[in-house]
């Protein structure tokens, strides 16, 4: 996994709450193959319109934020579906964070595994940010995983809480299969007591 | 000890280690569907073996036509060959599975239950968000992301921070009309989508204990559209009867042996939550939800709000781009909403009992929306419904009466509506486009929605 440590780039506001999975990727582009189309699945059913035309109002499209790589969204932010193309989306079309007030809880899960990194502030934070962001397109905000702080574009500067287990494995980037499995003789000395006792427990048998 | 919650004492019982306060916790059982399809090269690119084999388990579900039996009959060529290699993976892996062809194919929400493989006590996870549907016998179980399916294949464990408890009581009678739906829809609605964010719920009450099996997987299904980790139910004997005889249910002294663990599976007396909230069971009624989030849900006697009325800027713009959507008026009666489409199916409501209470709406009466159809949850819940007749009153109404799959709820297999249209869906998520670009979806109850199909609009099922 690619560690995430520093980011200093241009963010794009997303005025919208509950802003959904399939709203990041419309569900018809899940079977498609990670390859050069994928950024235009991100958010493609607010971006372009029925005939693959640039809808203008949305904020990607529109002058300073195009080649945004950080987002400040509003609450629930990618609820809903556990499809983790949300993240893959992102991170193909160049973002690597997204700042919002709440998130949907396997979407936040998804990102980290994906050294994506999403970032909780709280709302009137969140709030502030956006209009930053709208009074001054380009702006950018820097986010240091290590101190954990968001710097704004007029230099304010905000703490993020991040669980500490989850906050070294994206700064160091450490597989999760591969630390798991470093654990292995734990994990069948918890089986085979457990299995004793469950004796019932399999998906093999049947009547 | 200190009196423990169904979900820590659960939790307890799997945790293998802790780091840092995160757990590393034991997996039950791992149910996979074709939307995790990748999870088989992901492991196989690392060279490992599907650890457990014997605890995981498979169906096929959301990109599976409802208008065949046939893979050649999938959507595009790469899903065919998606397809065939998915059942090739299982075979080759030695899991149990039920490819399409199989009468116990169907929604994995539906089929890991019906075959009594969803049982009190466990952790259990898919790669699917509704997995929090499994709940409803007392485990804990949720959705994950792919590339937790295959830590989970890699190492049948997973790592978890423990999430806060809520408990939510309905307790009262019944009214009439009101079914695991209404009731879910209307905690939706009181504690808003981002409510449950951070929790395990546990439902409760005596609304809740009065209801069904099949209402309390819809009850538990939709935990995740309040922002949950998951929610539970305690199992009790409407849980042991349903179980009983499954095909992996345990049997003879395994029985014994199951049901005395079980019993011991919920929660301590006394045993406090990290929150609680209350609804009144008899104040509710027959929901309907208006705008793109399932937190925006009325009675079915309400109206569409008035954003006007929002004081907060952000919240009412939130509430004139719902209204805008939906082609909605603010203040507009529920009654008054015109539907072009009904589906009744999904993980939330295509089970026997959801497909009856539907059949009783319908019997002898005629569709008036421009198209309607059922895609009953499993194989086997079709086979149902067939032996009773259901399928002739859906089709002699003229509903088309079709195969298993997560279907419109979802519209990876194609079936989605048009442009404009506008849906009443027993399913779970009314956001934009979810049933295809642009289309209105308005999630309701299976006996709701049945009525909308046949009067053309929402109407009161009490009145009926």
């Amino acid at each position: 996994m690619k560690p995430f440590t520093t980011v200093s780039a241009v963010a794009a506001p997303l005025d919208m709450i509950n802003v959904d999975t399939d709203q990041v990727i419309p569900a018809r582009f899940l079977g498609r193959p990670v390859d050069e189309r994928y950024p235009d699945y991100l958010f493609h059913d607010m971006r372009f319109d029925a005939d693959g035309a640039e809808r203008p109002d949305f904020v990607l499209n529109r002058t300073g934020f195009r080649d945004a790589s950080l987002l400040v969204a509003d609450r629930n932010f990618g609820c809903g579906s556990s499809r983790e193309h949300a993240v893959t989306a992102l991170v193909e079309a160049g973002f690597r964070a997204v700042i919002a007030p709440s998130f949907g809880d396997i979407f936040y899960a998804n990102s980290l595994k994906n050294g994506f990194l999403p970032v909780r502030l709280p709302d009137e934070v969140c709030r502030r940010l956006r209009s930053m962001l709208h009074d001054g397109p380009g702006g950018e905000i820097t986010i240091d995983l290590e101190s954990q702080t968001v710097t704004a574009p007029d230099q304010t500067t905000w703490s993020f809480d991040i669980d500490p287990f989850q906050k070294r494995k994206v700064l160091q980037g450490i597989d999760d299969i591969d630390d798991t499995l470093g654990e292995i003789e734990a994990i069948r000395a918890f089986e085979r007591e457990y299995d004793a006792r469950m004796t019932w427990l399999t998906t093999r048998r049947t009547r | 000890m200190m009196p423990r919650t169904m979900f820590d004492k659960i939790w307890d019982r799997h945790v293998i280690l802790e780091r840092e306060g995160n757990t590393l916790l034991h997996v039950d059982f791992h149910f996979c569907h074709d939307g995790s399809f990748n999870a088989f090269s992901k492991l196989a690119a690392r060279g490992l073996p599907v650890r457990r084999p014997d605890r995981m388990v498979g169906t096929p579900d959301h990109y599976v036509p409802t208008t065949s039996r046939s893979i050649d009959d999938l959507a595009s060529d790469d899903m065919k060959r998606v397809f065939r290699a998915f059942e090739r993976n299982f075979a080759s892996h030695g899991i149990t599975h039920f490819p399409i062809g199989d009468p116990r194919q169907g929604i994995i929400h539906v089929v890991g239950p019906e075959q009594g493989l969803t049982q009190p006590g466990l952790v259990i996870v898919c790669g699917d968000s509704h997995t929090s549907t499994h709940g409803a016998v007392g485990a804990i179980a949720f959705g994950i992301g792919a590339s937790e399916v295959a830590h989970v294949m890699a190492t049948q464990a997973l790592w978890q921070k423990r999430p806060r408890t809520m408990r939510i009581t309905i307790d009262g009678d019944r009214p009439h009309g009101v079914t695991g739906k209404d009731a879910i829809l209307a905690i939706i609605a009181r504690i808003g989508a981002v409510g449950g964010t951070g929790y395990a719920i546990e439902y409760a009450g005596s609304l809740i204990r009065a209801f069904s099996m099949e209402e309390r997987f819809t009850v538990c299904n939709m935990s995740i559209e309040a922002g949950a980790r998951c929610g539970m139910i305690a199992p009790d004997a409407t849980t042991f009867d349903w179980l009983k005889g499954r095909p992996f249910a345990p049997a003879g002294d395994q029985w014994d042996a199951a049901l005395a663990f079980w019993k011991q599976v919920p929660g301590d007396p006394g045993a406090t939550f990290d929150r609680e909230e209350r609804l009144d069971g008899a104040a509710l009624a027959p929901m309907v939800t208006w705008g793109t989030s399932p937190e925006q849900a009325v009675a079915v006697t309400g109206a569409v709000p008035d954003p006007d009325a929002e004081e907060d800027d952000e919240r009412r713009a939130a509430l004139e781009a719902a209204v805008d959507y939906m082609g909605l008026a603010p203040g507009q009666a529920m009654g008054d909403v015109i539907v072009d489409r009904v589906f009744i199916g999904s993980c939330t409501n295509s089970r026997i009992e959801d497909l009856r209470a539907a059949a009783t709406v319908v019997r002898g009466r005629r569709v008036r929306v421009s198209h309607a159809f059922v895609s009953p949850g499993s194989g086997l819940v079709k086979r149902q419904a067939e032996e009773e007749g259901l399928d002739r009153i859906f089709t002699e109404a003229g509903f088309e009466w079709r195969e298993s799959a997560c279907s419109m709820c979802v519209g990876m297999n194609g079936d989605i509506a048009q442009p404009g249209e506008r849906t009443a869906s027993t399913s779970n998520r009314n956001f934009r486009g979810r049933q295809g670009p642009g289309v209105r979806t308005h999630l309701a109850s299976p006996a709701t929605a049945a009525a909308a199909a046949v009067h053309g609009r929402f109407v009161d099922i009490r009145g009926l």
